[in-house]
């Protein structure tokens, strides 16, 4: 039963996804579409106080309500050692709060209940009463002597939670003190938070007569999580099942374990029911992790030409109240020492100090690569406000210190061995395409009427795919993806990850890398993550790692395979197997290509015609441990207008020209582009989540936290250069991120070059209109 | 205290006690089990419940079911015809107008409506009908040349037989 | 996110809905519900009975009668959005119409319901006082008649009674030599107003100001006129020079607060701003 192989090479093709028929036609089973029988509603009562102690909680009200039928509180999960669980990045957090709040709205009692009606309403009748404490909330503030202690439940009775360092502090002063020209500039980068359009929630059922505990959850990671809740809630890890079903956006608010998941599981054991809880996009923004919140201030050293001897960089990194990002141990800051970027610096050194503040806690979310936005954000800042000192073309002094192509594999000053790069060729191609000399000529000619152009670059490189086991895990596990691929005797193959996507393709692109290397159509490849009793370990989709890390693992899983179909081609082909090559997607005799079979035949006879001594089957398992991360990299440019009577800044037009090495569906890798811009622009330009000073959350909801529409968004212009990975075994480098590492940068470079003629240097995000208009009046400019 | 509604959904009708509190979307969804349409929000900011009232465009988040009485409503569920996928549904797909799946129901009635009434949209105009919509995933581009694909088809359907 | 439990009434006449706001206190009126429902979800408004008024056929009549347009309490945003008669003879309510929250809540909230509801960050209200609009009251004892300007009195109050019904809205139909203009910044399609300017203007064969009516959202606790604005403008020929006047008096007027959209002295000078660009979009309507 010969068949054929696919025509045209899998590996770059646009397919058309293989998820969207159930999404189009409203059959994708997102959690709360999930029902079991009997199952419960649950409820979390929240703290409106910032910061203050618990008097008491009656829940006697809430208890008489028609349908409720549990209420728990901290002191309830505390018999069982559960009201404070530990987090990711090594401290603990409260799950319900017994003798204090340190956030408002954090949870503070849960209400289980037979309706959701009925839980809400439970909810409503708990009376809690608190005696407030002094807040905190500016981060600045938290390390003086009469700040308020907020963690009284550490041994060091401070707000400050931990020092980072990376570099070479001393060659670095001494660079800097050398130098020809210094800059320095506070760059804020403001709290905001992912807010995907599914809130987090889940269902937790736990099945007394089978022992078993299975959790339907939101969960980027879903192996952790099962590892995470034997550890906490001392449940045998092989009885407990997650199930991340289809998940409405992640962006990294999906990778934590969140209070209420824990309380689910509580409530499932005391009801004896499954219980779902789904939260409102209230108590998602207001108390899930948020992201970014960094205060960084940097230095530029270098010559009076514009080469860069140094860079200084010194952090205050405000992660609310408690320390639970998502970061790889040991790297408290993630991969912020990215921040030499694209280039060849000669010295670096940085350092971040972390502090609590009366806020919900989080920092690495918001498709941030681990705190690489906030690097990549800094030091694109920084070369534009250098360009400015040295009256210097921003895309000139760029080029000037850029890491020469025939430099890699480079290890920057910070310890990063980047793999490919070549940022002359892409920064070329993006300032070609966008016209960059006509448009500073056009600026210079408007300039002259008066009229507010502006032209900002970015020039990013990032680093995803963590990672490395050497360096790299979380909570002790080494960040490894896997692939397990089982090939049916008719040819279709079934394949499963460690990762879990949110609307990233891999149904579609990872049966593209499969298809590829078995010769098979993406088709025939059935792609599943997210179940924990049948995925093979790993460690779930954040940081773009799923390519760089799961997608290796994909194609090494693949070759595995093959390698097996090669000894069973030999037999069918009878003849050895050092005669057989694998060539176009198939297996063929050396120097006599006509003879030839496919995957497909190999697969039946996998089955049913065995050379001697061969195990039946043909399927593969593969745990990939990546050698090194991935450096993806690119050029945007954005063009913008500024209108003298309002602020309002209008984005003319905005080219990205990516570089994500070798591109498995170019349909997808654009829309991956397409939605990072759209984060990048609303950061940029609308979004923050504020605290006043009594620690109330001013963005709670969509009416004040903004998510841009099709009218404010602009429209994307998209292209490539392709350099590939030399040590992954596709060259793909993984690309979700980079849209929002790369595009903030360039739209606060084009608002400020529009202005700097005034002398403008920086401005914080977010750009509003009442902050460009001030700036505006200040320097006399009007237009009514 | 409940109250009778009897609603078409999807061309179907149904005769049934409701509380006067349950939201519309929350009849459709576990009520009548159709968890086509999805909830994202809780100020009717973000469209991701978006359905067909009488043809027109609603958030039902922000509609009690016993609004709804006497009225016909469309879903996502009820776009295919005769197990053919509709013009819209087609275009999403071909031009990658979705990533998550969440928003898509929301802008598939929508641009339902928009283009029962306006047959041919420009790229202005498609924004201005789903700027009621919100998208996490795509930014938007995709899904305006969704919907010109399927115009575009409609239109090619319609065509008068030579 | 599930609102107090209540009561439904679908009266068929505003006489049956009268009776019913008289018999049950805590009862509200709901039209298109996209103000209240909000509130309700948030357990800040908690009625005890909801008063479904938009099957009553009188309160969806949209038509011109005595010298002006009568838009009935059931009436939505989209429906005057969509209507050819506003497009071609109201061009102050059409361009409101397009901003009023998004396309989808246009289709459910109504005009009535809006100006019941008197948020100052509401387009309709500064629309429609700029328009000169008079509000139209029916109540146990019968209709009664007011301008918008005195209907809204505070922030979230009107003039309308425990047991009344805002039954409609009547705008003067704009005689020749007429244009007006709604302009409205915000921070994104269905943001509540930084500031937004509505005006409705008539000159004299002369080419003078005859009539001037000029509103201001979000200036304040409730929806502006700008009195002395207008007054800078009558009488004059509709000048660059009267224009940048009647601007400075505009932001002068607004009393805006300082919120995230942006600080007081921003506002007041988008008032500025804002009334200069409509003044200019209204002349240049008339002499085209």
């Amino acid at each position: 039963m010969a068949t054929e192989a696919p025509s045209q090479p899998v590996l770059g093709q646009a397919l058309k996804r293989k998820e969207d028929p159930r999404f189009i036609q409203g059959q994708g089973r997102y959690l709360d579409d999930i029902r079991l029988p009997a199952m419960v509603y649950m409820a979390i009562v929240r703290s409106p106080y910032a910061h203050a102690r618990i008097r008491s909680i009656e829940k006697k009200a809430a208890l008489e309500i028609p349908g409720v039928l549990a209420v728990i509180t901290g002191e309830d999960l505390a018999g069982l050692g559960l009201h404070w669980m530990p987090t990711l990045a090594g401290d603990k957090q409260m799950v319900l709060a017994t003798e204090k709040v340190l956030f408002q709205y954090q949870e503070v009692a849960a209400v289980v209940a037979e309706s959701r009606e009925a839980a809400y309403d439970g909810a409503a009748a708990v009376e809690v009463e608190y005696d407030a404490l002094p807040v905190l909330v500016d981060a600045k503030k938290a390390l003086d002597p009469e700040a308020p202690l907020l963690r009284e439940d550490r041994e060091k009775k401070s707000n400050h939670i931990w020092h980072w360092e990376s570099g070479d502090a001393k060659a670095t002063a001494d660079a800097m003190a050398k130098a020809e020209v210094v800059v320095k500039q506070d760059v804020y980068f403001p709290r905001c938070h992912a807010s995907p359009l599914e809130t987090c929630g889940c269902i937790a059922e736990m099945n007394k007569a089978t022992g078993r505990l299975t959790l339907y959850v939101t969960s980027q990671a879903p192996h952790v999580y099962r590892t995470v809740l034997a550890l906490v809630a001392k449940l045998p890890e092989h009885m407990i099942r997650v199930v991340s079903p289809d998940i409405g956006g992640g962006f990294g608010a999906k990778v934590g374990v969140y209070p209420g998941y824990v309380v689910a599981v509580v409530a499932s054991i005391v009801t004896g029911r499954p219980v779902k809880w789904v939260e409102t996009r209230t108590e998602h923004l207001a108390s899930t992790a948020f992201a970014r919140d960094y205060h960084m201030s940097v230095e530029l050293g270098a010559t009076k030409e514009g080469r860069v001897q140094a860079l200084r960089v010194h952090t205050l990194a405000d992660h609310g109240a408690f320390d639970s990002q998502a970061n790889p141990t040991k790297w408290p800051a993630g991969l912020f020492n990215i921040c030499t970027g694209s280039y060849d610096f000669a010295n670096a050194f940085v350092d971040v100090d972390a502090v609590y503040t009366n806020k919900p806690p989080g920092g690495v979310s918001y498709r941030c690569s681990f705190r690489v936005t906030e690097a990549s954000y800094l030091v694109e800042r920084a070369m534009d406000v250098l360009a400015a000192e040295l009256k210097a073309d921003p895309a000139e002094l760029r080029r000037k210190n850029f890491i020469p192509a025939d430099s890699f594999p480079y290890t920057t000053p910070l310890g990063w061995t980047y793999d490919s790069g070549n940022y002359q060729a892409n920064l070329d191609k993006a300032l070609e395409k966008i016209g960059y000399a006509e448009l500073r000529r056009e600026q210079a000619e408007r300039r002259k009427r008066g009229e507010l152009m502006g032209i900002g670059i970015s020039t990013f490189t990032e680093i995803v795919g963590a990672g490395p086991s050497a360096q790299f895990d979380i909570l002790g596990l080494k960040m490894f993806d896997s692939a397990e691929i089982r090939v049916h005797p008719t040819g279709k193959a079934l394949a499963r990850f460690g990762v879990r996507h949110q609307g990233q393709g891999h149904e579609t692109t990872f049966a593209q890398i499969v298809a590829s290397e078995l010769g098979l159509t993406a088709a025939d490849v059935l792609v599943e993550e997210g179940d924990t009793d049948t995925a093979p370990y790993g460690l779930g989709t954040y940081g773009s790692r799923s390519t760089p890390v799961a997608g290796g693992a994909a194609a090494l899983c693949a070759r595995r395979i093959r390698e097996k179909a090669k000894k069973i081609a030999a037999h069918l082909l009878e003849c050895g197997e050092h005669d057989v090559e694998w060539a176009e997607g198939k297996f063929r005799v050396s120097g006599a290509p006509e003879r030839s079979v496919t995957m497909q035949d190999c697969a039946f006879a996998a089955y049913t015609n065995l050379p001697p001594g061969l195990e039946p089957g043909l399927e593969a398992t593969y745990y990939y441990d990546p050698p090194n991360f991935t450096f993806p990299f690119g050029t945007y440019i954005a063009v913008v207008d500024i209108d003298p009577g309002t602020g309002e800044v209008k984005v003319r037009r905005f080219l990205a020209v990516d570089d994500c090495g070798t591109i498995i569906n170019p349909m997808i890798v654009d829309g991956q582009i397409h939605g990072g811009l759209t984060e990048g622009f609303a950061i940029a330009f609308m979004q923050e989540i504020p605290y006043d000073a009594e620690g109330n959350c001013l963005a709670s909801n969509f009416t004040e936290y903004l998510v841009p529409t099709a009218v404010e968004t602009p429209r994307w212009e998209t292209d490539r250069t392709t350099t590939p990975s030399p040590h992954h075994p596709i060259g793909a480098k993984g690309v979700g991120e980079s849209p929002n590492v790369g595009s903030p940068a360039a739209f606060v470079n084009a608002v400020v070059d529009a202005l700097s003629h005034f002398g403008v240097r920086h401005v914080d995000m977010p750009l509003t209109r009442d902050k460009i208009w001030r700036i505006l009046r200040q320097h006399g400019v009007d237009g009514a | 205290m409940s109250y009778r509604i009897e609603v078409t959904v999807n061309g179907l009708r149904h005769a049934l006690d409701v509380e006067p509190r349950l939201p519309l979307v929350y009849f459709l969804r576990e009520t009548l089990g159709l968890t086509g349409t999805h909830i994202g929000c809780d100020t009717t900011s973000c469209g991701a419940c978006t359905v067909l009232l009488d043809g027109k465009p609603v958030k039902s988040c922000t509609v009690f079911a016993v609004q709804a009485d006497g009225c016909a409503v469309e879903t996502v569920e009820g776009l295919a015809s005769n197990g053919e996928l509709h013009p819209l549904q087609k275009g999403f797909w071909e031009k990658h107008g979705l990533q998550c799946g969440y928003c898509t129901p929301g802008m598939l009635m929508t641009t339902k409506a928009l283009l029962a009434r306006n047959p041919s949209p420009s790229d202005d105009e498609i924004r201005t009908a789903i700027s009621g919509n919100i998208c996490r995933c795509t930014g938007y581009l995709n899904i305006v040349k969704a919907v010109q694909e399927a115009a575009a088809e409609i239109a090619g359907a319609n065509a008068p037989v030579e | 996110m599930i609102s107090a439990a209540f009561e439904y009434a679908v009266p068929k006449t505003l006489a049956e809905a009268i009776a019913l706001l008289r018999r049950d206190p805590g009862g509200k009126i709901l039209a298109g519900g996209q103000s209240l429902i909000p509130m309700m979800r948030f357990r800040l408004a908690a009625p005890s009975l909801l008063i479904d008024i938009t099957r009553i056929p009188e309160l969806h009549v949209m038509r011109e009668e005595d010298g002006a347009l009568r838009i009935g309490a059931a009436v939505s945003h989209a429906e005057i959005e969509n209507a050819a008669l506003i497009a071609q003879r109201y061009p102050l309510l059409a361009s409101t119409a397009a901003v009023v929250a998004d396309p989808v809540v246009r289709n459910r909230g109504t005009l009535c319901g809006s100006l019941v509801h008197a948020d100052p960050a509401g387009d309709w209200g500064a629309a429609l006082i700029a328009a000169r609009a008079e509000v139209v009251i029916a109540g146990p004892a019968g209709e009664r008649r007011m301008p918008l300007e005195e209907f809204l009195i505070d922030t979230f109050t009107t003039a309308l009674g425990e047991d009344e019904v805002l039954a409609a809205v009547r705008v003067p139909t704009p005689g020749p030599r007429s244009g007006g203009s709604y302009l409205k910044i915000e921070r994104k399609v269905g943001d509540f107003a930084t500031a937004a300017v509505g005006v409705q203007l008539t000159l004299d064969a002369q080419g003078r100001v005859e009539r001037a009516g000029i509103g201001l959202c979000a200036a304040g606790p409730v929806s502006l006129r700008a009195a002395a604005a207008e007054q800078r403008l009558i009488g004059k020929p509709l000048d660059d020079a009267a224009i940048a006047s009647a601007g400075q008096e505009a932001a002068a007027a607004a009393d805006p607060a300082a919120d995230t959209r942006g600080p007081v002295d921003f506002k007041k000078d988008m008032f500025r701003v804002l009334t200069v660009r409509a003044l200019r979009a209204a002349r240049a309507a008339i002499a085209g």
